[in-house]
């Protein structure tokens, strides 16, 4: 699935949108009368969380403590309690199964940091570039949104063709026109399926940067520009001390949600590599599959999603925690 | 929004230079999977089974007849286009009211609500894959309504996986419309529902488009949860593609050009609309 | 942090709604029943060419036994990429089909789930009894000395296909019959300027058939006697070596094989790219894509001295599917009607020969059609040099472990990395350490 979006975003737009509403607004629209209003309007959207997140979520963690493998699924409700033991087997890095959980987690890291990294550096470079008017460039723009209009199946699939070994575009360039090796590369087996992945990921997600980050500069005042410019700041000043810093609302929020976006990312890797995912890309979303449905063992697998769940949880909190305490003092 | 900025000054030289190089750099990295997925569709089999070549060696539209009788992609396209039209439909209601309500009043809860909807968004998938699927057996055989393999299961899914995005572009996007709006549309003697749909909804029609094409976006591009929960016919594109690489041979061609057919709707759909997207981004999510 | 107190009352709540939900799952029912007497579902694995030819060829079949019995039968036919998690999602909710094809590797696996009906003597003597199969199909429908958990429906087995053009320009007259010969020959092949051998490396399953085979040749096993994984033992590990030696030190298996698990191998056979090809019955396969029969042979699959046997001298797996009858079935009879149906000595020709397999029905077998050079070859091995994967619960794990490491295995050898006896029994080891312990 998609992750898009936090929990605490609401606060901040709230505290750094100047032209926001105020918070503690007067007036409801409504009359007292109407206090159940809200309620009846939120029900349908609260109705559908429990089913589809928040009770499965649940019977997850539960799954998460019993003994859930090939003798029991078939009622899994009478599955013996193992109490912690998934846990354990899930974080005993010294034993193969939590050896191969950790090394999976450090690609997982690594991949999207750099995927992110790249992702918000072409995506806002692409945004500044494209902010003054030329010729061009609302056909640019446009090209620009189609890697991430496709359907990530077909982009994958295409990708894939690419990367073969024996008849893809990539070797044919890297090798046969270019000479820049010796043998063709494997991409999508041993150590550079990690790039592999990491491109297409890059191609896939900059254009969200970059939408997101077109409109972010759309909000700049003209008359900061305006002021500089009297100042005598030329382009890149005013791009380093007006552009920049005004995105940063908006970059603490992208930043964010393309990191979960990108840490849960199954679709990617699944279309790619299929169920076993070489291990220099071997994806945390893709091994928890793997450690559920191809291991048959739903219980470890559940302690998995619940230890993911728990780290994104914590990263999330002490990142909006970190960003928001420094934009606070930067405001000042 | 296409009102552009100009600079008072004329950018540098160095600027114009960096920036004519790097989107010339840029444009080629997007367009070259562009390129191989349109040609190679076009291309006859042993053009693409063989050694790449970046011109082909004859033109033939013979992958785009083949591809609707090697898999039933009609009948994927028409369940993509069922699961994916509903539970865009379903998203944007669902989210238009609590979104007003977030927006519009204080109660108490309010605050819980946002936080648990927007934090299921770092839910990984997987975690719950298989206990959905087991909730919506049993709902089917407690109460008799098929959820499981049914579309009806896949919509109610794709629906709550895009919501949390949608109530929060769309808390923001009626965030910015006057409020006074409504206060007028209430004095005139609408309820609150009139004052939404008559004033509230109209004014935010930039941020609604928005939300759309992402739920609409998600729900045609997913594979995981579709790949478990449909059946023979029910099974959409994201899954039916599959079908091409099953085949003894791979009939590259074939699955460029089926990838390029069920792409021409999203793809078309997102670039008409793309404007209305950077506005609801900016009215709403950005702000 | 307003948010995070917030995100506190959140998880509180949830914990709440933990502790009171008792939450409701799994599936009560026990045996299956008669309820819906008219209707049977069948998931059927993909034999053909393509899932669209598979129902071809089945749809004809299904209406015959409406007409018979009066029983509708739904059919699906399921990619073999996606039926074992259908069939598990399946086991685990309690809805699933009535009658099933399962890989009968699986057979053991799936039988320890208790999803699958047992074919106790009075189940099999509703079929036609159990004397009507072939042996060597029969010990691949469960764990020894429990009631099968399926029925043999299509029988397959290994053999070395060759291109008879390619052969007679590298002036080589006789098939290999060893894998020195092979190795000789590749060399002779590849000196013509030919690919010698084609290997799907990058597919678990083809990987672990094969080193099943390497392993019984050199008088090893992956298992125990009381079904404990032993992958690491020398036996086991020279025989792994010895297949991933013939891309890595042979390389008469070209490397960019390596990558291959959509059937490229048989593509690349199939035209012509490739001399040598080790495949189960794969000319159906090699008809869809244009390959005239007579341009090819079959042959067995080379072993490492004398002629295929038993013991050391087994080549080829218990390659095959077999048909199941889900627990949960709600037309139990129906159920078993269906199987003895397709089971009956005339399905068994229509459908084998339609997917180029051998009939497991003895009966069956004597039909002219699976008379040919080729059949003759492949029947001659199921019958006297071929055996069946390990027949444990914890097969399915093993067929993903071993066959993720044979990988693994192959990406260094085509990345040009050494493979040696310690990184083989490296990688077998880790597959060994994340077998169930159980």
């Amino acid at each position: 699935m998609t992750t898009t979006v936090d929990a605490g975003l609401p606060a901040i737009q709230k505290s750094s949108g100047a032209a926001g509403p105020r918070r503690g607004r007067p007036g409801r629209p409504g009359r007292a009368g109407r206090a159940w209003l809200p309620y009846l309007l939120l029900l349908p959207a609260l109705v559908l969380e429990l089913l589809v997140h928040l009770v499965p979520m649940v019977i997850g963690a539960v799954m998460s403590l019993k003994e859930i493998t090939q003798f029991y699924i078939r009622n899994w409700t009478a599955a013996p309690w193992s109490g912690f033991d998934n846990y354990r087997i899930a974080v005993d890095f010294d034993a193969p199964v939590g050896e191969a959980l950790l090394h999976s987690f450090v690609v997982t890291v690594g991949f999207t940091l750099l995927s992110v990294a790249l992702c918000w550096l072409i995506g806002t470079a692409a945004a500044i570039c494209l902010q003054d008017g030329f010729r061009g460039r609302g056909l640019l723009r446009t090209l620009f949104l189609v890697p991430y209009a496709l359907p990530v199946y077909a982009a994958v699939i295409t990708w894939v063709f690419m990367f073969q070994h024996d008849n893809g575009l990539v070797n044919h360039v890297l090798h046969d026109q270019l000479h820049l090796t010796d043998e063709p590369s494997f991409w999508l087996i041993g150590d550079n399926s990690f790039w592999a992945l990491l491109t297409v990921s890059v191609w896939k997600g900059w254009p969200f940067a970059f939408l997101i980050v077109m409109a972010g500069l759309q909000n700049i005042p003209r008359e900061l520009y305006e002021a500089a410019a009297l100042d005598g700041a030329g382009m890149w000043q005013q791009i380093r001390r007006i552009t920049l810093p005004s995105l940063r609302p908006v970059n603490q929020v992208l930043v964010l949600v393309l990191f979960l976006w990108t840490f849960n990312d199954f679709n990617t890797p699944y279309v790619m590599f299929g169920k076993a995912a070489p291990q220099a890309a071997d994806l945390i979303s893709v091994h928890i599959y793997q450690a559920s449905f191809v291991s048959w063992d739903f219980g470890t697998g559940s302690a998995m999603s619940v230890l993911l769940l728990l780290f994104l949880l914590v990263v999330t909190g002490v990142y909006l925690a970190v960003t928001s305490r420094g934009r606070r003092s930067a405001d000042v | 929004m296409s009102d552009t900025y100009r600079s008072p000054m004329a950018p540098p030289r160095s600027f114009l230079w960096t920036r004519r190089i790097f989107l010339t750099l840029l444009s080629g990295f997007v367009l070259v999977p562009v390129y191989v997925m349109v040609s190679s569709s076009l291309k006859p089999l042993q053009d693409v089974s063989g050694t790449f070549r970046w011109l082909p060696s004859g033109l033939t539209i013979r992958p785009y007849i083949d591809i609707w009788s090697t898999v039933p992609l009609a009948q994927y396209f028409v369940n993509s286009l069922i699961v994916a039209g509903a539970a865009t439909a379903g998203s944007v209601v669902v989210a238009v009211f609590a979104s007003y309500a977030v927006s519009r009043y204080s109660f108490r809860g309010k605050r819980v609500f946002t936080v648990t909807v927007l934090s299921t968004q770092m839910f990984p998938g997987i975690l719950f894959l298989l206990p959905l699927f087991l909730l919506y057996v049993n709902i089917g055989n407690a109460t008799g309504i098929a959820l499981f393999g049914s579309r009806g299961g896949l919509i109610l899914t794709y629906l709550t996986f895009t919501l949390p995005f949608s109530i929060w572009m769309l808390i923001g996007y009626f965030d910015s419309v006057p409020r006074d709006l409504d206060e007028a549309a209430l004095v005139d003697g609408c309820g609150p529902l009139g004052a939404l749909f008559r004033v509230v909804v109209p004014a935010a029609i930039p941020g609604i488009v928005a939300v759309a094409v992402y739920a609409f976006m998600t729900a045609w591009g997913e594979v995981l949860f579709a790949s478990v929960m449909t059946n023979d016919t029910t099974r959409t594109l994201a899954v039916g593609l599959q079908g091409y690489s099953t085949l003894n041979d791979v009939y590259w061609n074939q699955i460029m050009a089926a990838s390029l057919v069920v792409s021409v709707p999203v793809v078309a759909g997102f670039l008409l609309l793309q404007r209305y997207l950077v506005a609801g981004l900016t009215a709403g999510a950005v702000k | 942090m307003r948010s995070i107190r917030a995100a506190a009352v959140g998880a509180v709540t949830l914990s709440l709604a933990l502790t009171v939900s008792a939450c409701g799952g799994g599936t009560p029912t026990g045996g299956g029943s008669n309820d819906s007497p008219k209707t049977l579902t069948y998931w059927a694995s993909n034999q053909g060419a393509g899932i669209e030819i598979d129902k071809k060829v089945l749809q004809p079949e299904l209406d015959k036994f409406e007409k018979q019995t009066g029983i509708k039968v739904k059919l699906e036919v399921v990619p073999w990429n996606d039926l074992l998690n259908r069939i598990l999602t399946a086991t685990t909710s309690g809805q699933g089909p009535d009658v099933l094809n399962i890989g009968n590797t699986w057979s053991a696996s799936l039988q320890a789930t208790g999803a699958l009906l047992p074919w106790d003597e009075k189940n099999f003597a509703a079929i036609g009894g159990k004397d009507r199969f072939v042996d060597s199909a029969l010990g691949s429908t469960g764990a020894p000395g429990k009631d099968p958990a399926a029925v043999p429906l299509y029988s397959m087995a290994y053999g070395l296909y060759y291109n008879k053009k390619i052969f007679a320009e590298a002036g080589i007259s006789e098939p290999p019959a060893t894998w020195a010969e092979l190795i000789a020959d590749g060399k002779k092949i590849q000196a013509q300027g030919k690919q010698a051998l084609g290997a799907e490396g990058a597919s678990l399953n083809e990987n672990v058939h094969h080193v099943f085979v390497f392993a019984k040749q050199h008088g090893a096993d992956f298992f125990t006697a009381d079904g404990k994984p032993d992958f690491t033992s020398d036996k086991v590990v020279a025989a792994v070596k010895q297949y991933v030696d013939l891309m890595a030190e042979d390389k008469v298996v070209p490397p960019g094989n390596a990558e291959y698990a959509q059937n490229q191998s048989v593509s690349d056979f199939a035209k012509g790219r490739t001399a040598m090809l080790l495949w189960q019955t794969a000319s159906a396969n090699l008809k869809s894509q244009g390959m005239n029969p007579d341009d090819y042979g079959v042959a067995p699959v080379p072993v490492q001295s004398g002629t295929p046997g038993s013991g050391t001298r087994i080549n080829s797996m218990v390659a095959g599917v077999n048909v199941a009858v889900f627990n949960n079935t709600h037309n139990l009879d129906g159920a078993k009607q269906f199987v003895k149906f397709l089971t009956s000595d005339e399905e068994q020709k229509i459908l084998n020969k339609a997917f180029s397999s051998i009939p497991p029905v003895k009966s069956a077998q004597a039909d002219p059609a699976f008379n040919t050079p080729e059949t003759a070859v492949l029947k001659n091995t199921l019958a006297t040099s071929a055996a069946a994967l390990p027949q444990v619960p914890s097969e399915s794990q093993f067929e993903t472990t071993v066959g993720t490491a044979v990988k693994e295995l192959f990406a260094d050898a085509a990345a040009g990395r050494a493979v040696t006896t310690e990184s083989v029994k490296a990688k077998l080891l880790k597959a060994q350490q994340q077998m169930p312990a159980k």
